[in-house]
């Protein structure tokens, strides 16, 4: 289907609702096409080739409301569905809250190119991604003897969508992905340490292709033989691989169903301190290429630049139509798209020379968070810190503690954001942070 | 992303679920006929002949390949939701599609197609036929009509029933939370049901199909006592018919979801550091999910990845340590009637008096152990190539009393309620989430404690298995498995047991 065919489709199933009985609709029709390869110790392991296409629709039948989503694009079968749907819709009970976004929050078009499709990934052959993928196996295959295995994954999407609502919205994007992967999995004493690397793309000619593969091998190198440590309060940095999975919890708090469910940390905190004032946050859809990057959310509402953190300070929340509409709050976006954190001075090994006696996390596993309380527990792996430098790997330990003193023990962070990241976050340092081992 | 890690069973909770909302009543797209249990309603219902079955199948084999299968689906889901005391927003979804696998060793290829025309099948069994490089001509083998047991036999399908039948049993579970403590403030709910028909046909000929319904039911209760709240979510989940819905079920979700909400007020966090760990009968059983079960999938150890590769045939735990791995259980979330590659559910004996007994196959794996394969082979939907899987796990009942395990413990902590889990396979280091439990201290429990991880080592925690009890539960908890990006239901249970040593997640004096 090409655009022009999408927006038709969209059309007339709006129509087609509206005729059933619907006083408001929105639908959204997509396609994606995508590709994965896996190759194990210089074997293909399998290719799998994907072809998908959709509809949803939100239904707005007498201040009743349903979604629904649908992949039998034949339209005939496409009517009957709405027409079911739009029947189904009436037994529910009334919300006053639902209803389409006020137009006047519509992105209205004319926007800047984003750059987030690139036309030559659809021209690239099978044999070129098997190339890249074997090459990278290929770093690290047969480099050290304790290697029991090496598996590298190439994976690419190209996907395209449009939009359409009855009370005036038309929009449509289209995306790229890729995506090179190497794992490598390693005979230790005490098990069987594996680690992998990885990094993304949008556009084809910007994918990094090499250093994957030894990057993986020196990471799983690095593991071997962990210990766990005495259970305490130790300075901890956070490495920027993985420092975003304690943003999340942080992320979840602001949501405008979090807050009236009452399932957040953070009601009533805006324009309260919430972080150490060394972090900000800005939430920003419209740098070019990110991979977060739209004009517009899956509600149509158009994408605005916005702090989200100020020097530790609340500044908004992410609000969706519907709850903005049940918390009297203005909606600004229910999702966040490219979040970029504040800096610091430090790369990584500059953070680690820093600490006398800590602990590095590179993994988390497993664990959780209490979205009311903003209580939190999870499992991590990493490396013993001692003068500056990292003496042994560690496992086995859980970080513990409660999300909104947490964040006022940052004390430092480093200059290292993954470009190719949607949340862009570098490396964090933490002071006296409950951790438990032996 | 993340490899060799299995991330989770989570509770399909109401938390992830802005999209997990609701509605229902849709017949399909098509006027529905249920269909009776016999190959031809299932071909006509995908409107394929054998011919084109046979003729797709050649396709997938014209390259050389070892083996192919077709794997249709037709999937309908509803969610119906509730906020604010009124079930409010609905959500249906209709998955339909073939997905064509093509094995050559161990490789595998693999396409699908979302229109099931005789044109659109070819093409997906040409592309996912290019895993072979050589040509071959196949010819098609007698069809064998696979003879289906009924695990989850369904006296009332979802199909049949409608939105207005589903609503009073919300709204009954919204009403019996408010009505228990005045501490409520908050109730969200949610009902969902999942009818799927499939129909399996492979290269050796098996032509086997399957109907299989799901349904989850939960409410997460939040509460406020002097400026601090508390949530927990209650659920369940069965593979029945609409037959599922009674007042007692609502009850049952309603006093649990009321009861441990309020014990939450109660409950800190303990100390940080390697204690005893009593885990209840039950719930716990994410234990033997998360420690043992992920490093048993055959598909790990065939690459040499897990921790218990080596392990086959030798002494991993005491001689009273029995698990299972079962798909065979009537109504559980994680019954099957055969596997998505067609091989028949069974009882998978995993550790045999303390004696690591077998792994849990699929196709490719059991060929590469040249064993029988045990009804692992699973797939989230005909999007997906089939992977081994856990169905429902448990541990089969010990010598000791619960009494006399909590008794023997001077200071440790007794867990039975959890949110999630996930596992390392290569390094053996599991966690799970504790989201209640109590301190136990000489022999007693005493302060309860919420919302802290657990980590230990699977290999030395099922050493480490001391005692284990007579008081098996398998519970019908709303677990979904992640693996390799594909979800999986899956059901578990433990009698209460004691691991000597495990790390639990806390704070420091």
């Amino acid at each position: 289907m090409n655009t022009t065919e999408k927006y038709s489709l969209a059309e007339m199933a709006i129509d087609h609702a509206l005729r059933c009985g619907a006083d408001q609709v929105s639908a959204t029709i997509y396609e994606n096409r995508s590709n994965d390869i896996e190759i194990r110790d210089q074997k293909i392991d399998s290719l799998k080739e994907s072809n998908r296409s959709g509809l949803s629709i939100n239904l707005y039948v007498n201040k009743k409301y349903s979604s629904h989503s649908t992949n039998r694009l034949k339209k005939e079968d496409l009517l009957k569905f709405i027409e079911e749907a739009v029947k189904a819709t009436k037994f529910l009970a009334e919300d006053e809250f639902r209803a389409l976004p006020d137009p006047e929050l519509y992105y209205k078009g004319g926007g800047p190119d984003l750059q987030t499709f690139d036309p030559k990934l659809d021209t690239i052959d099978a044999k070129t991604k098997i190339d890249l993928a074997m090459n990278v196996l290929n770093e690290a295959y047969g480099k050290d003897e304790r290697i029991i295995s090496v598996s590298s994954y190439y994976s690419d999407s190209i996907s395209s969508s449009v939009m359409v609502a009855s009370n005036g919205f038309r929009g449509d994007s289209s995306n790229t992905r890729l995506s090179l992967t190497a794992s490598v999995s390693m005979k230790g004493e005490t098990g069987r340490p594996n680690d992998y690397w990885n990094e993304n793309a949008l556009f084809f000619d910007r994918l990094v292709r090499k250093d994957i593969g030894s990057k993986a091998l020196e990471r799983t190198r690095s593991k071997m033989n962990p210990k766990k440590l005495i259970s305490g309060k130790y300075p901890v940095i956070v490495e920027n691989r993985v420092s975003a999975n304690l943003l999340y919890p942080i992320y979840q708090a602001l949501t405008g169903s979090s807050l009236y469910q009452k399932q957040s940390f953070l009601i009533g905190k805006q324009n309260q301190k919430i972080t150490s004032q060394l972090l900000s946050a800005v939430d920003d859809p419209l740098i070019p290429s990110g991979p977060g990057s739209r004009h517009f959310d899956d509600e149509g509402i158009a994408a605005v630049r916005r702090p989200i953190i100020e020097n530790g300070i609340l500044k908004s929340y992410y609000i969706d139509n519907y709850y903005g509409k049940k918390l009297g709050m203005k909606p600004n976006s229910g999702s966040s798209s490219n979040v970029i954190c504040s800096t610091g001075n430090k790369n990584l090994k500059e953070l680690i020379a820093s600490v006398k006696k800590g602990v590095l996390i590179t993994g988390f596993i497993g664990g959780n968070f209490n979205g009311s309380t903003g209580d939190f527990s999870y499992g991590i792996e990493g490396f013993y810190i001692e003068n500056g430098g990292l003496v042994h790997p560690v496992n086995e330990m859980n970080i513990t503690g409660n999300m909104n003193s947490f964040w006022l023990n940052l004390a430092d962070l480093g200059n290292d954001f993954r470009e190719g990241d949607s949340l862009r976050i570098p490396s964090l340092l933490f002071d006296n942070i409950d951790l438990s081992g032996k | 992303m993340n490899f060799n890690r299995r991330e989770f069973i989570r509770i399909s909770g109401i938390t992830a679920a802005g999209s997990l909302i609701v509605p229902a009543v849709f017949q399909s797209c098509k006027p529905q006929v249920r269909l009776t249990n016999d190959a031809e309603s299932y071909l006509s219902h995908f409107e394929v002949t054998r011919q084109q079955l046979e003729k797709v199948i050649s396709a997938a084999m014209e390259k050389g390949a070892d083996y192919a299968d077709l794997f249709f689906e037709h999937t309908l889901e509803n969610y119906s939701s509730l906020e604010d005391n009124k079930v409010n927003s609905a959500f249906s979804n209709v998955g339909y599609g073939v997905g064509i696998r093509v094995l050559k060793g161990d490789q595998t290829g693999y396409a699908y197609s979302e229109a099931i025309t005789p044109e659109a099948m070819l093409k997906a069994a040409r592309t996912a036929a290019n895993i072979a490089d050589s040509q071959s001509k196949f010819s098609p083998v007698n069809i064998t009509e696979f003879t289906r047991p009924d695990y989850y036999p369904v006296v009332s399908s979802w199909e049949d029933t409608s939105v207005q039948q589903k609503i009073p049993y919300i709204q009954r579970l919204n009403d019996n939370i408010f009505s228990a403590d005045k501490k409520v403030t908050r109730v969200n709910a949610v009902l969902g049901d999942t009818s799927s028909y499939i129909l399996f046909y492979n290269s050796e000929g098996l032509l086997a199909w399957d109907y299989r319904p799901m349904v989850i039911f939960g409410g997460t209760c939040i509460m406020e006592q002097k400026g601090r709240i508390e949530n927990y979510f209650a659920g369940k989940s069965f593979r029945m018919g609409s037959e599922f819905l009674t007042n007692q079920i609502v009850d049952e979700i309603a006093r649990e979801a009321v009861e441990k909400t309020s014990m939450l007020f109660e409950a800190g966090m303990p100390k940080a550091g390697e204690m005893e760990v009593v885990m209840g009968a039950g719930d716990s059983g994410i234990l033997l999910h998360e420690a043992i079960g992920h490093a048993f999938e055959a598909d790990f150890n065939r690459k040499n990845l897990s921790i218990f590769a080596d392990k086959m045939g030798k002494k991993v735990a005491e001689d009273f340590v029995n698990i299972v791995d079962d798909g065979t259980l009537k109504g559980k979330r994680g019954a099957i009637n055969f596997d998505d590659e067609g091989n028949p559910s069974e009882k998978t004996r995993i550790v045999s008096n303390g004696t690591l007994s077998s792994f849990l196959h699929d196709r490719i794996s059991a060929k590469y152990y040249n064993v029988k394969p045990t009804g692992n082979g699973r797939r989230q939907d005909f999007r997906n190539i089939p992977i081994p899987r856990m169905r429902c796990t448990y541990m089969e009942n010990g010598p000791h009393k619960k009494e006399e395990i909590i008794a023997s413990v001077k200071n440790g902590v007794y867990v039975d309620n959890f949110s999630n889990g996930e596992v390392n396979i290569g390094q053996g280091d599991f966690t799970f989430f504790v989201k209640f439990g109590y301190l136990i201290e000489n022999g007693k429990l005493t302060r309860p404690v919420k919302d802290f991880n657990i980590i230990g080592n699977g290999p030395q925690a099922l050493a480490d298995m001391s005692m284990v009890a007579d008081d098996l539960v398998i519970t019908n908890g709303m677990w979904t498995c992640g693996k390799n990006g594909q979800g999986a239901p899956n059901s578990m249970g433990i009698p209460t047991v004691k691991i000597k040593k495990l790390t639990v997640g806390g704070t420091n004096a």
